[in-house]
């Protein structure tokens, strides 16, 4: 698990190794995966989530943008309204039902794509070793230097507040944490017997990595990308919190929090159900990958 | 090891020379004019010049770079686009609120991050242990703006026990050691020390249980030594990490301070990153930025020389 200060476990590259994979390796991954009680209600809640997100205009009651000045700030309950309306009168159940669609893709997306290019970047400076490896990793260690929050902060902030420059942004952020634990995975396959053996055997580098080195790294990489998704939550609705991320009158939860903060007088309960919302999507997520990592017995 | 300690500065200084290129590079990746905020839409292009080169954007990217690395070093940031005022002061004034905030927090994160973690080590799989751990995930997982907002809603809006933002009664901007000050400090600083909390109880917990699966304890239990003293044995072996995962949190603290500032309108760090964002003020997001990742950079390097000093282990590696 890992968490929104410290992103990443100090320092994953000592501690990951890949998995000792033996025959019927994923039928104990089901196995171990299917007596963890905890894991599997986090995975229901999550995948709850997104079946949420991609019906929302079938579940969704009212128009999530429609508002109206007289009926602004209805306490929860109130009827026709179950959860209250926001500070423009618009019905928060719509706009929490529509919000899953932009929390959860500014908080998954940025990951996916990290995922994708921090394992190039890591696998190839593993792979390649010698200078390559040195001149990749140093880079990487300069963005390492940067706190998560402020790095994402900082990019956001330079390019200007919208959709698309936030998950830049994050994408950035997560690369080098992946990176890192590509690299350290790759680096210790490297070494194994049987790809000295392909090489010996006149197996080409691409050939080797597709057969031998994937198959072995992509496994841990993946699991650790997976904890990350719930720091991504919280970095990403932060973002759109700050007025960096999605704009009005889009209904994100975070950018829902920051609005409603005006509201924490009159109508408290309304004006914390934003972030009850990432809250139960950041800790499913955690608990989820937590789940997969003890699952797939990868140790990070 | 003072070769060590040789080593790891000259380690530094590439990655110190690396944050400085990103903070630079920061305002060039920016969209539009850097001077945008203070010229008038219908400027003249004459005077769009005369400004380009009394900021300096006139000349060449490492001109630019290495005459601002080296005003930085004197301690010249440049000056505040909105403001006219010195970017280095500004940051100064605001990085003390945030340490103070951010000290704070880590040590009470820290004290009920030991507690939770000592207790869920030492009884693995108690009661204790599951609530522990139940509230180290929590820790991790719950976004701190929103649980800022609901400690404001439980204890400013609705007890009417603490004041909800500010550093000080009246919008003061300076912090003092009184009891008016220190009512302003207490939320903020208590949402900010759950995230330290939750991954000093983890680490400890882990580490914990590790250290007592090791062979010596059963050793030292058979030659008759008191729990009391195999504790104090265990806490000898956890000091090393635990120091070094205090130091981390406080510069991510430090760093990540923004979102809880901009909860609490806590005038730090955070609060000045927001102003220079939205108003595009340039140099003083670059100053801002550039100052909380030197000091991430020097805790690292604190971190690491301390841990090195106080662990034997590790010199012998």
């Amino acid at each position: 698990m890992t968490s929104l200060s410290s992103l990443m476990p100090q320092d994953p590259a000592k501690t990951i190794a890949p998995i000792e994979k033996s025959p019927g390796y994923w039928a104990g991954v089901i196995r171990r995966f299917g007596k963890d009680k905890l894991a599997i209600a986090a995975g229901i809640v999550v995948l709850i989530l997104l079946l949420i997100a991609v019906f929302a205009p079938l579940l969704a009651p009212m128009d999530p943008y429609a508002g109206r000045t007289i009926r602004r700030l209805r306490p929860v309950g109130t009827d026709g309204f179950p959860l209250g309306t926001d500070e423009l009168g618009r019905d928060m159940l719509s706009r929490l039902i529509y919000g899953a669609r932009y929390s959860l893709m500014m908080g998954v997306a940025p990951v996916i794509m990290a995922f994708g290019i921090g394992s190039l970047i890591g696998i190839i400076a593993g792979y390649v070793g010698g200078k390559t490896n040195t001149a990749i990793m140093r880079t990487i260690d300069v963005f390492y230097a940067f706190p998560s929050v402020l790095l994402a902060v900082a990019l956001s902030g330079a390019l200007g507040a919208g959709i698309q420059n936030a998950l830049v942004s994050l994408t950035v952020v997560f690369i080098p944490p992946i990176a890192r634990v590509a690299e350290a995975v790759t680096t210790q396959v490297r070494n194994r017997d049987y790809v000295e053996a392909a090489r010996a055997s006149g197996a080409k580098a691409l050939t080797i990595i597709r057969v031998h080195v994937l198959g072995n790294v992509l496994g841990p990489i993946f699991v650790y990308a997976t904890g990350l998704i719930s720091v991504s939550m919280i970095l990403a609705s932060g973002l759109s919190f700050l007025g960096l991320g999605v704009r009005p009158p889009e209904p994100e939860w975070g950018l829902m929090l920051n609005t409603l903060r005006t509201a924490i007088y009159n109508q408290p309960l309304v004006a914390a159900l934003p972030g009850m919302m990432i809250f139960i999507t950041s800790i499913s997520f955690n608990v989820l990958a937590d789940g997969l990592r003890n699952a797939m017995d990868v140790k990070v | 090891m003072l070769i060590y300690l040789g080593k790891r500065l000259v380690y530094t200084i590439p990655i110190v020379i690396g944050v400085s290129i990103v903070c630079f590079a920061l305002v060039h990746i920016a969209p539009g004019d850097p001077l945008v905020s203070v010229l008038p839409p219908d400027a003249s292009e004459q005077l769009k010049q005369q400004m380009m080169k009394a900021y300096g954007f006139d000349r060449p990217y490492y001109e630019q770079f290495l005459l601002w690395c080296w005003r930085a070093i004197q301690g010249d940031l440049g000056t505040s686009i909105a403001t006219g005022r010195a970017v280095a002061s500004e940051v100064m004034r605001a990085v003390r609120n945030t340490l103070l905030l951010a000290v704070v927090a880590t040590f009470i994160g820290f004290f009920f991050g030991l507690l939770f973690g000592f207790v869920a080590g030492y009884f693995r799989n108690s009661a204790i242990d599951k609530i522990a751990s139940i509230l180290s995930v929590i820790g991790v997982s719950v976004p701190h703006y929103w649980l800022g907002m609901v400690l404001v809603i439980i204890f400013s809006a609705q007890l009417n026990w603490l004041p909800p933002t500010g550093a000080g009664p009246g919008g003061s901007a300076e912090w003092r050691p009184d009891w008016a000050h220190f009512r302003h400090l207490i939320l903020p600083a208590v949402t900010m020390s759950v995230i330290p909390m939750g991954i000093v109880a983890r680490t400890i917990r882990a580490l914990v249980a590790d250290i007592l699966s090791q062979d010596f304890v059963p050793a030292l239990r058979a030659k008759g030594l008191s729990e009391l003293g195999i504790f104090g044995h265990v806490v000898k072996n956890a000091a090393p990490t635990a120091l070094a995962v205090m130091g981390l949190q406080l510069g991510y603290l430090l760093g990540g301070s923004i979102l809880i500032e901009t909860v609490f309108s806590w005038p730090g760090t955070g609060f000045l990153l927001n102003a220079a964002i939205f108003q595009r003020d340039l140099p003083l997001l670059q100053g801002t930025i550039l100052v909380l990742a030197l000091f991430f950079v020097l805790l690292n390097l604190i971190v690491d020389v301390v841990q090195t000093a106080i662990d034997p282990r590790i010199q012998r590696s």
